[in-house]
């Protein structure tokens, strides 16, 4: 049991501690590293809680996925350190304000929070070795069945984007020549090459 | 005392002698692999290979390790020190804890968690970061090319690798990799394997495993002609080593994973008498130095890919096969109420 508390501690403050690294580190490629840093912590603490699934599915997702983009981004972006650090005062002000607004509204939902009298009941039943299901079949049992709508909407939406993403990016430009492998595949060496008899001297 | 001995101090010791039972005869196997490799270049090249040192060339992996063991570590001077020595470390670590969920035979697990495929999609999809790092921290040109492509390339195959295995999980009905293989089990020996069954996701899955391994002939990340050496061109001696056994311990990775997941695992391929006398961890070793040979054959044999025809091949061909064959298993397996509990 102590040692588990002991783990609980060691990633609760790195995590902590990595999430203040990513917007103190002045090196853009650094603070990138350290979310993965946070991200791998967070993945750590789902395991201490038994979420097991959760906890792959967020490495796989955000570190092994988009962690990827956004250091294929930042390392590509050329940017001026000094010029960056000189709105800071000025900006202050503003993001301390969305700051605050941010932290009251977690305040006034967190503190609302009442859990539903069914998922009371589900954390007050003892699990019995009969009901001893993985997590990933609970939480596919539960996305499939009661919230199947929510679950495809939440897709649809992402298809959307992609495809919204996609749109606003594809651009057609003219003269580009483009490889056709279905070409390449039926063309008949007849069609492509001729053979001649080269008489010595002489020259095609 | 007593309790904490019994509590913390065992445990722990055991733990690490098991693991210690696994890494150490990977690494003796990943360093013959490499003269496994040069052996068999050479006998498809109509060459000897190494020869000289020790008897038949087998001290040769040795000979290689000191040298590389011995030589100074350079760090260019525009580098990002720090990253610089983090990003093949990366690469080294990530291909060794992946291998504390392969079972190598029933029981013969370190950690038999329940979602050992999805441990091993993460760790695989991890790989990426060594070698993206090590390109930016060289703070040099062709490095940071070669990563670029790098990262790419193991992003797009990614995505095919996670269908392919999700459909192998709906045959099986469980995420655990000891289910997998026992899912295999049947009186049909070899015929019971998901090789058949999967057919064109067993070569969907080898082929993408060559991409993700970075493997002959999709080795763009280093094609020498065109970068160099890829990311590793600022790297010398240790540095240099480590990457190179993340590498080859990846390939033996990977070909565990795909041995687990369509040939079977420790399974013999007829259970009868003479075979399932030869305990299960040799039959693993033996799938996996064949799937290696194909590994090594592919190398000698096929030219190498060009980038935009790698990247269609990910995306344009892979992906919709995957994605159609992952409908097409899942509606078989309704239709003919095979559903897996």
């Amino acid at each position: 049991m102590i040692i588990a508390t002991l783990a609980f501690y060691l990633f609760a403050a790195l995590t902590v501690a990595s999430a203040f690294m990513v917007i103190a580190s002045r090196n853009p490629v650094h603070s990138v590293l350290f979310l993965i840093l946070a991200f791998f912590n967070s993945a750590a603490l789902f395991i201490l809680l038994g979420a097991e699934f959760i906890a792959m599915i967020l490495i796989v997702v955000y570190v092994g996925a988009v962690a990827v983009l956004f250091l294929f981004v930042v390392m590509m972006l050329d940017i001026n350190f000094a010029e960056l650090r000189q709105g800071f005062l000025q900006y202050l002000p503003v993001g301390a304000l969305i700051g605050l607004i941010l932290m009251v509204e977690l305040i006034l939902v967190v503190g609302g929070w009442h859990l539903s009298p069914d998922a009371l009941k589900v954390v007050a039943a003892p699990i019995t070795e009969a009901s001893k299901l993985t997590n990933t079949e609970q939480l596919g049992g539960l996305l499939y069945t009661q919230y199947v709508y929510l679950f495809q909407a939440a897709g649809m939406i992402l298809l959307v984007a992609m495809i919204g993403a996609i749109v606003l990016t594809h651009r057609k430009r003219p003269g580009v020549k483009k490889q056709v492998i279905a070409d390449q595949v039926y063309r008949r060496p007849e069609e492509a090459m001729v053979v001649r008899k080269v008489e010595p001297g002489q020259g095609v | 005392m007593v309790e904490f001995w019994d509590l913390y101090a065992l445990p722990t010791i055991i733990i690490v002698a098991k693991i210690l039972a696994i890494v150490l005869p990977l690494l003796v196997f990943m360093a013959y692999l490499t003269l496994y490799e040069r052996k068999v270049m050479a006998a498809m090249q109509l060459r000897k290979g190494p020869n000289v040192v020790g008897f038949y060339g087998l001290l040769q992996p040795f000979a290689d390790g000191a040298k590389l063991f011995f030589k100074e570590t350079v760090i260019p001077s525009g580098a990002n020190k720090i990253l610089f020595l983090v990003a093949p470390m990366i690469t080294f670590l990530l291909s060794l804890i992946a291998w504390a969920v392969i079972p190598f035979d029933e029981g013969m697990v370190l950690s038999d968690i329940n979602v050992g495929v999805l441990y091993l999609f993460a760790i695989s999809s991890l790989g990426v970061y060594g070698i993206i790092v090590a390109g930016w921290a060289s703070n040099s040109r062709y490095p940071f090319l070669g990563a670029l492509r790098s990262a790419a390339q193991m992003v797009s195959y990614e995505v095919s690798i996670g269908f392919v295995i999700i459909s192998v999980l709906l045959c099986v009905g469980s995420l655990n990799l000891t289910d997998i293989v026992l899912a295999q089990r049947s009186e049909l020996g070899i015929f019971g394997w998901f090789f058949i069954p999967l057919f064109p996701m067993f070569i969907v899955f080898f082929i993408s495993i060559l991409a993700e391994t970075n493997r002959h002939p999709f080795d763009l990340p280093e094609a020498e002609a065109e970068l160099v050496a890829g990311y590793q061109t600022e790297y010398s001696a240790m540095a240099f080593a480590l990457f190179f056994l993340g590498e080859y311990v990846n390939m033996i990775l990977m070909s565990a994973i795909c041995v687990i997941l369509f040939l079977g695992g420790w399974l013999p391929p007829v259970d009868i008498a003479p075979f399932n006398w030869i305990p299960g961890i040799i039959w693993f070793g033996i799938k996996i130095a064949l799937l290696l040979f194909v590994f090594i054959w592919v190398r000698a044999t096929l030219p190498r890919y060009r980038y935009d025809q790698l990247m269609r091949l990910g995306w344009k061909v892979f992906l919709p096969l995957t994605l159609f064959w992952v409908v097409a298993t899942a509606g078989f397996l309704v239709a003919f109420d095979m559903v897996p509990a």
